[in-house]
């Protein structure tokens, strides 16, 4: 049993009992950590979100991917290669600064009709949230990894599935939605998973547009106070219970994945 | 009245592309006429590489055809305003190497195509699956996935989601190949079965004994022609073509 344990878990939950003792033995901590604290929610919810979208996105994509119809796969192609070849703080800035006034232009120009009669006001570009521009790109550059992933996932599918269930006579769409698509997303379940832990630390992104997430909340306060030791330990300390505890789940997966489990 | 499957002049070149650019197009199939009564079990032999799963493929058009004709019952499947939906009910398919639905159980492999192209409701496609799966000896089966069965059991249970189609006819390319010996008879044994009950049958096998007990005709192939058919007394006994001949000596 003591063999088997994980050393690298066993030095985390250590270094999680070090930060709890010096949060209790120190005001200090407590003040911090409260402060930080608050940004946990923004963090959460752009992660989510982004999350979200992004596997919708990336499905659509990783479908187009393997289509039988050329144009469809050059076009999914090209924003793959596009945007898993830009740093995502590029991304995130040119959502941010290009991106959203082209969108509000672009909205403006199609609701001009009803703006000129008064029917409606035209959209402005501070209207549309940083912190909505900030999800907005994540998804974007989550969307191509995880479009890769499904891509994968659908290749990994055996052929002779697919011609037994088309030899049936189910449609193509049929055999995409109850052949290859359980299949393939039970295959890189893991995968998906472990891009959420990316995301999250990825959401540390959105401070660089002053969004209040846990990053900014410690970088503000370590700039007034000039605890950085204390505050960026404590920003860590949130960013680890997040996402350590989300890889044991991957972790647990995995295993139950290989063991076979019917479902 | 013509016959239930009718080929005429069938070719299928595959162009040598991707990797294979540069090496020779391959001849699958360099003109095949071949008839299939209804009723009948006609059984296909030839070396490998003769154009036998070709065969089988473009006839429920899992594979096209570059040049040439099929009709299955009068009705041109060939042309590319075809009823690829309505074909396929009718003629089912068993590979060799079974291809059961990994992710469902034998019940659901039995069901989901009745459901889904048959509209059959569950409950109508689960009792009609069970009455099979207990034809075939698999009726202990049903909430078993495919991995738990021995290769047998799975090639028979890909018979029976084939047969819960109701299909006129079945099509079989090697469905014993891919198994150890002492799985063999169980599956040849279904398959006579069928034959006796009058299924028309297009089966790929070098099971001489099936085909001596259960063809009506058997049909030798190679390089993609048919080189010579008859019954399999005449085929295995007496065979007029020296190509027949040798790769008789050489299976038997
Ligand atoms: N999808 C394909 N692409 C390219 N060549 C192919 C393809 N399918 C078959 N061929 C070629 O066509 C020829 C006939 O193949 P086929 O599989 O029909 O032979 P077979 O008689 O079934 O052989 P075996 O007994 O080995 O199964 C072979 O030379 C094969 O390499
Ligand atoms: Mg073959």
């Amino acid at each position: 049993m003591l063999t088997r344990l994980p050393w690298w878990l066993a030095a985390l939950v250590l270094l999680g009992i070090w930060a709890a003792i010096s949060a209790l033995a120190s005001s200090d901590y407590r003040v911090i950590l409260a402060a930080v604290a608050r940004g946990l929610g923004v963090t959460l919810s752009v992660s989510l979100v982004a999350y979200t979208a992004s596997l919708l996105l990336g499905l659509g994509l990783g479908l187009f991917r393997t289509s039988p119809l050329r144009v469809a796969r050059e076009a999914a192609t090209f924003y793959v290669e596009l945007v898993r070849g830009l740093p995502m703080l590029v991304i995130l800035y040119y959502i941010a600064f290009v991106g959203a006034p082209a969108l509000a232009a672009a909205l403006n120009a199609a609701l001009k009709p009803l703006i000129d009669r008064g029917l409606a006001t035209p959209v402005e570009t501070r209207n549309l949230g940083f912190a909505a521009r900030a999800v907005i790109a994540l998804t974007l550059g989550y969307s191509a990894f995880i479009a890769e992933i499904f891509r994968a996932g659908i290749e990994s599918v055996d052929r002779g599935q697919v011609e037994a269930a088309l030899a049936l006579g189910l449609s193509r769409g049929q055999v995409m939605r109850t052949i290859v698509l359980p299949q393939a997303t039970r295959n890189v379940l893991p995968a998906l998973a472990n891009e959420f832990i990316a995301i999250i630390k990825d959401s540390a992104l959105v401070s660089a547009l002053g969004v209040q997430d846990i990053t900014q909340l410690g970088k503000v306060y370590a700039a007034s106070t000039f605890k950085f030791f204390e505050t960026y330990n404590a920003v860590a300390f949130f960013y680890l219970c997040l996402t350590v505890s989300l890889s044991l789940l991957v972790r647990a997966m995995e295993r139950r994945l290989k063991a076979g489990g019917s479902r | 009245m013509s016959a239930f499957i009718e080929i005429r002049g069938a070719r299928r070149v595959f162009r040598a592309s991707g990797e294979r650019r540069g090496m020779a197009d391959t001849i699958a199939l360099d003109g095949i006429d071949l008839d299939v009564e209804t009723g009948e079990v006609v059984v296909i032999i030839g070396p490998s590489g003769s154009g036998k799963s070709t065969l089988l493929r473009v006839v429920n058009r899992l594979e096209r055809l570059d040049e040439g004709e099929i009709r299955i019952e009068g009705e041109l499947v060939t042309s590319p305003r075809a009823d690829l939906r309505r074909l396929r009910e009718e003629v089912g398919m068993v590979f060799q190497s079974f291809n059961l639905f990994s992710h469902l159980c034998v019940l659901d492999n039995l069901t989901l195509a009745p459901r889904l192209v048959r509209g059959l409701t569950r409950g109508e496609a689960e009792t009609r699956a069970l009455s099979i799966l207990k034809r075939v000896g698999l009726a202990d089966k049903a909430a078993r996935y495919p991995r738990e069965l021995s290769g047998g059991q799975q090639q028979r249970a890909a018979i029976a989601r084939a047969l819960a189609m109701e299909p006129k006819a079945l099509l079989f390319d090697e469905p014993t190949s891919a198994l150890d010996p002492e799985m063999i008879r169980e599956v040849l044994d279904v398959m006579k079965g069928l034959a006796a009950e009058g299924m028309t049958m297009l089966v790929v096998s070098h099971e001489m004994g099936f085909a001596r007990e259960a063809a009506d005709r058997v049909v030798f192939m190679d390089e993609g022609r048919v080189v010579e058919s008859g019954s399999p007394e005449e085929l295995f006994g007496h065979p007029r073509e020296a190509r027949t001949r040798a790769f008789l000596q050489h299976v038997l």
